[in-house]
């Protein structure tokens, strides 16, 4: 299975994750800073800056754009309950 | 309403051409299940007249929509409204929205960008048209305007004021608000509200301080001759006064200097989760450049550990498992931070126990739910912690003093190493 490597910038930890992963099945086990509302996509809680590597996330769903746009997100934001790693290098830290 | 004031039955005119059109709930004594009032509350709208029309700000509870269309067709008529501001979405404040929309279907609705789901939430449909505003957006009523400042989490996400600079008045919302109904209506004539102001700020806005700082910045360069608020009394007396307020309420609480700060709570039957305490302190202490405290949460009421909470950048919770679960004063203390701003704090757990020791796991779940993170994993000691599980309690400390001052190393981990 192809692997990624998603670096929480603000701990400082890379961890090596499956394909198909999504940031919040990484980052509440390593204690990363970002937190966690309805973890249904909605609420915008966790919203994530993506430093780098933004295209190695599967593109946002229709619901997932319609959230980040209501909530005025910059872009190169997603939301970590709903952004699924591709592959290759991903940067990311709390809004 | 302890005064032998009649209700105004018709609008009251709160500045030329704006009219309070609200209603009075005297007999109210909880508030949306965690608020008290001693004597009731009101729900406040307002009618701002143009020369292009009709401003409609807010409306009310369901149940007092009688009031507020009695109020409302005293100084206009349905077809001179053009447009309704929605400052906040709650139920208490959007009750007569529906009825209000089919008595004057021309009127244009104007939310916070941030309520676009709320208000389908909350009428449900996609049919409603609406114009969703910001910080910098205005609408001209022909002689005056509308100026719309974002104050997010004031305290829902859609939450916003509406300022009429003409008049220099500012519809706040709940900011500034509190339950307290008097008819008198002005802050300069009714009685003393002081502790319902405070006591409202403390329930409701207290979770959002750095959020009512930044509300406070767009909203001091503003020249304000009088505070609409959408519940209490209406602020015309020194309205300046209550932004001051707010100042003071939203200060940052820390202890000490710069200095990260550390706090180590524990309850213990036996000594064992007091043992284990103490070394997770001495660990934090012995990594320097953290603060830390140490506390029995049996040596005091929940309200000061709460404070304390609130000034902290990091928490370790000790308890002891009894019957499967944490024992009631961890509860009693981590089902009491909702009332203030805990979210991307560092928590930690840990704690003795019996047969099956539960607790630690518990907590840190909790302690997550609070939007709390816990970069460290908790350590367990069955029953009397042996020295190698005292040396995991300090190491525990160490760690979150190395989160809490950035000296945590850099690390690369697999996946499944965190199953």
């Amino acid at each position: 299975m192809p692997k990624a490597k998603v670096t929480f910038e603000d701990v400082g930890v890379t961890v090596t994750v499956p394909a198909g992963t999504r940031l919040i099945e990484v980052s509440e086990k390593i204690g990363a800073g970002i937190t966690y509302g309805c973890r249904e996509g909605e609420c915008c809680t966790c919203l994530t800056k993506v430093v780098s590597g933004y295209e190695n996330l599967a593109a946002p769903s229709l619901l997932e754009d319609q959230v980040l746009k209501d909530n005025l997100a910059p872009s190169h934001h997603r939301l970590a309950c709903q952004a699924q790693v591709l592959g290759g290098e991903i940067v990311v830290k709390p809004a | 309403m302890g005064t032998a004031a009649r209700t105004p039955e018709g609008a009251v005119e709160v500045a030329p051409g704006v009219h309070w059109i609200g209603a009075f709930d005297p007999d109210l004594r909880i508030f949306d299940i965690i608020l008290r009032t001693a004597n009731g509350t009101s729900y406040h709208a307002y009618a701002v007249r143009g020369s292009g029309g009709v401003a409609v700000i807010d409306t009310v509870k369901e149940e007092f929509a009688d009031e507020f269309f009695r109020r409302l067709e005293s100084v206009a008529s349905y077809d001179e409204i053009r447009v309704i501001v929605l400052n906040h979405l709650e139920p208490d404040h959007t009750g007569a929205l529906p009825e209000l929309l089919r008595r004057a279907p021309q009127a244009r609705l104007y939310i916070s960008t941030r309520a676009r789901s709320m208000l389908k939430g909350l009428l449900g449909g996609d049919s409603l048209t609406y114009t969703a505003v910001t910080t910098g957006d205005s609408l001209s009523l022909g002689d005056r305007n509308l100026q719309f400042l974002q104050t997010p989490y004031l305290h829902w996400p859609d939450t916003q004021c509406t300022y009429l600079p003409e008049a220099g008045i500012l519809f706040s919302g709940d900011l500034f608000g509190c339950h307290f109904c008097d008819r008198r209506l002005f802050d300069d004539v009714v009685g003393d509200f002081r502790f319902s102001f405070d006591y409202y700020y403390a329930h409701i806005m207290r979770p959002f301080g750095a959020y009512v700082r930044e509300a406070l910045a767009l909203i001091d360069p503003l020249p304000i001759r009088l505070i609409a608020p959408a519940h209490g009394p209406v602020l015309r007396g020194e309205p300046r006064r209550h932004l001051e307020r707010y100042r003071v309420l939203s200060a940052p609480s820390r202890y000490g200097g710069q200095e990260p700060t550390l706090l180590v709570f524990y309850i213990s039957a036996y000594g064992n989760t007091r043992h284990m305490a103490e070394a997770v302190a001495a660990g934090a202490e012995s990594a320097g450049g953290v603060r830390v405290s140490l506390y029995d949460l049996e040596g005091s009421e929940v309200a000061p550990f709460v404070d304390l909470i609130e000034g902290a950048d990091g928490i370790v919770i000790g308890s002891p498992t009894i019957n499967g679960d944490a024992v009631k004063p961890v509860w009693d203390l981590l089902s009491s931070l909702a009332v203030v701003g805990v979210r991307g704090k560092l928590g930690a757990a840990f704690g003795s126990f019996g047969w099956s020791g539960e607790a630690v796991a518990m907590i840190e779940d909790r302690l997550r739910g609070l939007k709390l993170r816990v970069p460290v994993k908790g350590v367990r000691a069955k029953l009397v912690p042996t020295a190698d599980e005292l040396a995991e309690c300090t190491a525990l400390g160490e760690a979150m003093a190395q989160h809490l001052t950035g000296r945590n190393e850099a690390k690369s981990i697999d996946m499944a190493a965190l199953a």
